[in-house]
């Protein structure tokens, strides 16, 4: 064995082993887990290993099942506690069956946090509108914690929520703590009401024309399945938010969570790395394309 | 023009239905107009009755809803302050088609219905400008019902 | 990307012109060498000569130094990429035929040892193999453990690459080894690897290097350059060393220096070479005419013809995606993630929820010409085709890229397409 001398690909992508395997899930235990629904669970876990960076609310991390797989789940907990990391997810597969079964005491694997955040930081001084269509609230629910934690770097906070019916909502305890603050709104709608349900009934961009901030000086937030993006994002348009203070957190097939995989393409953007938050100028052109 | 209507006139004008109209119109409807508040829990009007007004809302929550047997009344759709409730009045044979209940002490301004077609056929201006906010309202509802119908929240069946 | 200017150069594909967000990264390649002129810079003193023995030393030297020599042999009617034991094994005397859909050897009156453009496999199938173990986790008293594959990586000796193959292993590399989170398998791979390129003096029918300023001539990115001379009597490699591995290799072969004749003949060799490609690609506005073209009706008619099996993702040397399988023994103690090649011409691909994003032959087929050759740039500061025409020469129904992007552009193409 010679060839100690530099190679043309050494000098090109730098000597090999350095830095970690991004692959390589970090285990942790379950240590809570709550039935926030009939099929959707927020689990507490803490770190076995090394624990993952800190990370910003918006940002996911890959979720892994022993020998079942992984799934990319946004965080939702408190980003200041960073010895615990919370996420919320809802059993529609063989993977998130098996997560949502993990209870306390069950080891997990946890890559991330990936992919860029809501960016709280950007929205000094100004209205937050965080806007919500069912579990699309777990995502959301950590950059609100965020700014109750700064409350006084925002000028209005809004909620909209959109669930399908009483029996969805999750964060009970959370919705109504912040319906009691006197410096939040919190607006609630389902899509059928239900026996004991004294709220409001239609689709949360109904809510849009009426909700209490300023279109001049507001940041919106959304979360929710694609169409929800595309009609909130029209309503907003229509209250007269720029697109650019208009932010949409999206989802594509993930594998990898870094870029390297090539699933998460939506035209020009890797969701995984360019997202999962982008503003609403930017995927406007690319959200109307179908099958793109 | 008495104290009472132009007190209705200055709310009329302020009520996001009426945004923008032009104030001899707004003067017009005050004359058709009164102010009125209920408790949660009144019935504002029935399916099948005669469609004899309409409501600009400015407080409280109504739910708009139909009677099945045997079952709770169905809820079809909230409006709430600053929306205008009931379009039946606007075409023969004026009946209401669902029926309207407050669900939160509610307050609104009252606008009766067979003065109001009167103008509007008095008026083609006017009335063009009403129907013109009738049907902006109408396109609202109707696209927030077509999502509903695609099940906009949770568009993966769950699991069994 | 500051790193770059401190990197030799290397055959990087000519960005096209890209959307405002890629600008910068796009401005940060516009200097690196045009490959189809890259030999004149070479000066006579920095190239020697070898002999076919010569190079049979070359590749043994190479194995004697522990690299795992793979090259290109013939095997089942087409020049594929394996490990070989010899210099006797690559595919003297041999060239090709392609076209749209076609691809057969020929024997040649010679014993020309590249002179066969490119075959069906790129490299990738030793950087980034086609399946592999990423780790291994054992359940165990906390839950699981998770162990890395106990296998060393391999060193493999790369040999006779075509520069249109060093450029997308540049573009690889871009993808998978200098990002923020690089792939530590590829990379390792990489890092380890020894290239020896080989300019090309005999493309085929489909290819298109030049016109992207991907070839015929190697200018980066390799440790060792060959240049194939067979005129007449003679029948000589011209060797030129890219890196210190490769200074330090060339010495000890049988060689004779290099004379002004030799140069010129080398020199006339790629000449040529450049003037005969097959085909021609206009990169010019290719991200913005893409963009312009997402609700073209023409991807339907492609639709009609493309079968969506995948192939021109297999053989494409820049195609780069991959999916992972999550998998245990019967006992369920030992789970495996392993990662395989994946296609965005697949189903399954673009599964979100309930169904796939791109359910459709035309979407699929629009996704991937438009990531090859528009949102690559703005990817990854790179262009993502190197006009190899792999994908021309391997598609069963004869889909020619550069037909399309033709049609697109609304006109017939040049030199070549159906």
């Amino acid at each position: 064995m010679t060839a100690v001398t530099e190679s043309a690909a050494a000098d090109l992508v730098g000597s090999a082993d350095s830095g970690t395997d991004p692959m390589v899930p970090h285990r942790y235990r379950v240590v809570r887990r709550r039935l926030e629904t009939r099929d959707t669970v927020t689990q507490l876990l803490e770190p076995l290993d090394e624990p993952i960076p800190a990370f910003a609310p918006g940002q996911f991390a890959m979720l892994y099942a022993f020998g079942v797989g992984e799934v990319p789940i946004s965080m939702s907990g408190d980003p200041s506690r960073v010895e615990l990391l919370q996420h919320t997810l809802r059993n529609v597969g063989a993977v998130t069956g098996a997560l949502c079964a993990a209870r306390p005491g069950a080891v997990i694997g946890v890559r991330g946090p990936f992919g860029t955040s809501w960016d709280l930081n950007s929205a000094y001084g100004h209205d937050l509108v965080f806007i919500a269509g069912g579990i699309g609230l777990a995502p959301l629910r950590s950059a609100l914690l965020q700014a109750l934690s700064q409350r006084e770097r925002y000028r209005r906070l809004v909620l909209l929520l959109g669930v399908r019916n009483p029996d969805e909502l999750m964060f009970r305890k959370d919705l109504r703590s912040w319906k009691g603050l006197f410096d939040v709104d919190v607006e609630i709608t389902v899509d059928r009401g239900a026996p004991g349900w004294r709220g409001q009934v239609g689709v949360v961009t109904t809510l849009l024309p009426q909700a209490p901030f300023d279109p001049d000086n507001a940041v919106a937030f959304v979360c929710g399945p694609e169409v929800m993006l595309r009609f909130t994002a029209l309503g907003l348009s229509q209250r007269g938010v720029p697109a650019q203070r208009i932010r949409l957190s999206t989802e594509r097939n993930m594998k990898c969570g870094v870029g390297l995989c090539g699933h998460c393409q939506l035209g020009p953007v890797l969701v995984c790395r360019d997202g999962p938050v982008f503003s609403y100028d930017r995927l406007a052109p690319l959200l109307h394309v179908r099958e793109l | 023009m008495t104290d009472e209507v132009a007190g209705i006139a200055t709310r009329l004008a302020k009520h996001p239905f009426l945004a923008g109209m032009p104030d001899v119109h707004v003067q017009a409807l005050a004359g058709l107009a009164r102010l009125q508040r209920w408790p949660a829990d009144t019935r504002l009007f029935s399916e099948h009755r005669t469609a004899d007004r309409f409501f600009l809302l400015e407080e409280g929550l109504v739910y708009i809803e139909m009677p099945i047997p045997g079952q709770e009344d169905m809820v079809l759709e909230t409006v709430r302050g600053g929306d205008v409730l009931g379009w039946s009045w606007l075409f023969p044979p004026y009946v209401w088609h669902f029926s309207a209940l407050t669900v939160a002490p509610t307050e609104a301004i009252v606008l009766a219905a067979a003065g109001v077609r009167e103008r509007c056929e008095a008026s083609p201006e006017f009335g063009y400008d009403l129907i013109r906010r009738v049907a902006g309202v109408a396109i609202q509802r109707l696209h927030a019902v077509r999502l509903r119908l695609m099940n906009l929240y949770d568009p993966t069946p769950p699991r069994r | 990307m500051v790193a770059d200017s401190a990197s030799p150069e290397t055959c990087r594909p000519r960005t096209p012109t890209t959307t405002e967000g890629a600008a910068a990264r796009a401005a940060a390649l516009a200097d690196v060498a045009l490959a189809d002129v890259a030999l004149a810079d070479v000066a006579l003193a920095d190239v020697v000569v070898l002999s076919p023995p010569g190079l049979a030393a070359l590749a043994n030297a190479l194995i004697g130094d522990g690299y795992r020599l793979v090259g290109p042999t013939v095997r089942s009617e087409a020049v594929v990429l394996e490990e070989l034991e010899s210099a006797d094994e690559l595919p003297w005397g041999w060239d090709v035929d392609a076209d749209a859909g076609r691809y057969r050897l020929r024997r040649r009156a010679d014993r020309a040892v590249f002179a066969h453009a490119v075959g069906p496999q790129p490299w990738k199938r030793f950087l980034l193999p086609p399946a592999s173990l990423l780790w291994r986790a054992r359940r165990g008293e906390s839950g699981f453990s998770v162990d890395p594959p106990e296998d060393p990586l391999p060193r493999y000796a790369l040999f006779g690459v075509r520069s249109c193959d060093l450029a997308a292993i540049a573009v690889q590399d871009r993808v998978l080894a200098t990002s923020a989170h690089p792939d530590s398998g590829y990379r390792g791979r990489r890092a380890r690897s020894f290239v020896v390129a080989a300019d090309c003096a005999t493309p085929a029918g489909t290819c298109f290097c030049s016109s992207l300023g991907c070839g015929p001539a190697a200018a980066g990115g390799y440790d060792v350059a060959l240049t194939e001379v067979v005129t007449g009597e003679e029948h000589l490699f011209l060797a030129r060393a890219g890196s210190a591995a490769g200074d330090a290799v060339l010495p000890r072969l049988p060689s004779r220096p290099a004379t002004p004749h030799d140069l010129d003949a080398a020199r006339a060799v790629v000449g040529e070479a450049a003037q005969r490609m097959g085909r021609r690609l206009d990169p010019d506005g290719l991200p913005e005419l893409l963009a312009a073209h997402r609700e073209d009706p023409h991807w339907n008619e492609v639709a009609q013809r493309c079968l969506s099996c995948g192939n021109c993702t297999l053989v494409c040397p820049t195609c780069f995606c991959t999916t992972v399988v999550d998998a245990t023994d019967v006992t369920g103690t030992v789970a495996e993630r392993r990662r395989h090649w994946d296609s965005c011409f697949d189903l399954d691909f673009s599964y979100l929820h309930a169904g796939s994003v791109r359910a459709s032959t035309s979407a699929r087929y629009r996704h991937w010409i438009s990531h090859k050759l528009g949102t690559w740039p703005e990817q990854f500061g790179t262009a993502g085709c190197v006009g190899c025409g792999r994908c021309i020469t391997w598609c069963p129904v004869g889909i020619d890229i550069t037909a399309e992007i033709a049609a697109l552009r609304g006109g017939v193409p040049e030199g070549g397409g159906l």
